[in-house]
């Protein structure tokens, strides 16, 4: 039997994009953006801070580096709580030896389940973006729009509370979205999200009434693509992120402002065996011209100048 | 259902007759970009998912989206460094989504070949008159946007039918006819071209287009490392460059803006072309012209080796 006539039928053959949550253009043809102090690339170093449920739903899919085994997946469990008792502290000590900024992207319920990390976070003052309710609650196309407005209004709220912080910026668990979840974080009062890699720089969401930014934070460089998920060695990690570096600072230099993005783990960095790693990395990146800053700077840095332009 | 596809012979790769190609060169190089579409909400197709996700699949639709807005202008700007003109296995409908792209190549004056119209439209479970209309749909669509006669077919994603190679053939004939269709890459069984056996006995061939120096098979299935993958260009190079002395070899490098020309692995990509073109028995050129030569020069003694070998067999 044949297929139905709609797969010979493509409505949205058009000019642009087959949807209207961005605008479509090229990177290169755009407008040079520049950074404060006039660096080429702006360093966005992202922690994130995560919880994983032992009792996780897996709907609509099990989440990639969640439970894996029958219940209860203990090793899957403890060594992703390994990042936040023991990891992190080696993460943070690295940042700190090498002068360089993060921001953390924290599970709301995280924040709740461990006050006594909270407390440090908020006591370094660094920005703290939403990362969702916890890794097994995953917003997808299907879910009923007022559940997953609930669901963000809960996470929103939680962590408004938690860490006194306005909370502006926002990463999906597993980086996953329902159709309505950009029109979702714009109505409450989210300004930059970080799930769509499809650029090196920021851009402009239109599917929202209220300003939403896109600040791609690469999926490709992250840790847990590079050495979770390609089984890549340590010192490949460090090879590409600083090939990647060279590539955007040259770029920068010819066609204006770039974006490095980084994503890290510390129950996967913060390990004995990969933190000389990562220390390696940061003393390479803080040698660079490099503007290191928080997610939201960033943002504004960008949409500044792309009002300014407009 | 066939347990052989019935489009080549056997035919050992020792003791052919000789090639040399243009110039007395004894590797011909192509690369071989893809240019793709996907479609973020594509109708399901019963035998083969478009996205792991439920719709909005963002992850994976948002790095192709990067390989269109970021990636292509990367790798275009070092194959204009190192004198390659890129064959395009293009997603038809990117000529109406990105017509930016198009020009750009164009202006180049790359080859354009069918990947039919999105890479989220499989042949999978297409009758043979959807698939012939599918084909015809893309090709048209390459001459209209490109006024090329497009000559060879890599269908989408890679999704197949028993016939998927006669229908190209054939309705290049009907619309272009010897000048259209008569190429394809959607066959590894070869490190030279090999003619192919079609229902309509159309003078067409195979031309080697490589599956693991696939940038997309490499990084994604394979999981290699960049520097590594950079290595196995150069490896993949140095073999055939030393085996062309007997008889002339190809090597292709089919790439994707959005694997290769990714921040973290343009350099590996670079330093491999900067290597193979710095070889000077190298006849940089496109599919269309290694099929054409091909076809003009070696497809008729091809045959008749061919036949003998069946024959001492």
């Amino acid at each position: 039997m044949a297929l139905d006539d709609s797969h010979l039928s493509y409505p949205l053959r058009r000019y642009g994009m087959d949807h209207d949550y961005y605008d479509w253009s090229m990177l290169a043809e755009r407008p040079a953006v520049r950074w404060p102090g006039n660096k080429p690339l702006a360093l966005w170093v992202n922690i994130s801070l995560q919880f994983y449920p032992l009792n996780q739903q897996g709907k609509p899919y099990k989440v990639p580096g969640g439970m894996t085994m029958p219940y209860p997946d203990l090793r899957h469990y403890s060594l992703r709580d390994y990042g936040n008792r023991v990891g992190i502290f080696r993460l943070l000590a690295a940042l700190d030896k090498y002068g360089i900024t993060p921001t953390f992207a924290v599970n709301s319920e995280l924040a709740l389940r461990t006050p006594y990390l909270l407390n440090l976070l908020k006591e370094r003052g660094n920005e703290i973006l939403c990362h969702g309710w916890n890794m097994d609650s995953l917003h997808y196309g299907g879910m009923p729009e007022a559940e997953e407005q609930a669901l963000i209004s809960r996470s929103l709220h939680t962590l408004r509370d938690l860490t006194g912080q306005p909370i502006t910026g926002w990463l999906s668990p597993a980086r996953n979205q329902s159709e309505h979840t950009l029109a979702l974080l714009a109505e409450q009062g989210i300004q930059y999200c970080a799930d769509w890699v499809n650029d090196d720089m920021p851009y402009r969401y239109t599917h929202s009434k209220k300003p939403l930014w896109a600040l791609p934070l690469s999926t490709e460089l992250e840790d847990f693509f590079i050495l979770g998920n390609n089984l890549h060695s340590e010192s490949s990690y460090v090879q590409q992120i600083e090939d990647a570096c060279d590539l955007l600072l040259q770029e920068a230099t010819t066609q204006g402002g770039r974006l490095l993005a980084l994503n890290i783990h510390p129950w996967l960095l913060g390990q004995p065996h990969r933190i000389g790693y990562l220390e390696k990395l940061l003393a390479y990146l803080s040698q660079q011209p490099v503007w290191n800053a928080s997610g939201s700077d960033i943002v504004q840095a960008f949409a500044a100048q792309q009002q300014a332009g407009a | 259902m066939k347990a052989d596809p019935g489009f080549y012979q056997y035919w050992p790769y020792q003791n052919r007759p000789k090639i040399r190609w243009p110039g007395g060169k004894k590797l011909a190089f192509w690369l071989a970009p893809n240019i793709e579409f996907y479609e973020l909400n594509p109708p399901d197709n019963p035998h083969r998912k478009a996205w792991p996700q439920p719709f909005p699949a963002i992850q994976g639709y948002g790095i192709r989206d990067y390989g269109n807005r970021v990636g292509h202008l990367r790798q275009m700007a070092l194959l204009d460094k190192y004198g390659i003109r890129g064959s395009i296995s293009l997603s038809t409908a990117l000529c109406d989504h990105h017509p930016e792209i198009i020009a750009m190549c164009k202006e180049r004056n790359w080859e354009f070949f069918s990947h039919g119209i999105y890479n989220t439209r499989y042949t999978y479970g297409m009758s043979e008159q959807q698939e012939r209309d599918m084909i015809r749909d893309s090709i048209e669509s390459i001459y209209r946007h490109t006024g090329q006669h497009c000559a060879g077919y890599l269908a989408p994603a890679l999704s197949h039918s028993e016939l998927t190679l006669d229908l190209f053939a054939e309705v290049g004939t009907e619309l272009f006819g010897d000048q259209a269709g008569f190429y394809t890459c959607d066959l590894f069984h070869d490190d030279q071209p090999t003619p192919i056996q079609l229902r309509s006995n159309k003078r067409f061939v195979s031309i080697p287009y490589s599956l693991e120096m696939n940038d997309t098979i490499a990084y994604v299935v394979n999981k290699v490392e960049p520097r590594r993958y950079g290595q196995m260009l150069k490896d993949n190079f140095d073999t055939l460059y030393a085996e062309g002395e007997q008889s002339g070899t190809i090597m292709c490098i089919p790439t994707h803006n959005y694997q290769v020309a990714c921040p973290h692995r343009l350099k590996a990509f670079e330093e491999a072309l900067d290597y193979i073109t710095s070889h000077p028995d190298v006849w940089i050129t496109t599919g269309r012209e290694i099929a054409d030569y091909y076809r003009q020069h070696y497809y008729d003694t091809a045959l008749a080796d061919i036949a003998a070998k069946q024959g001492a067999a």
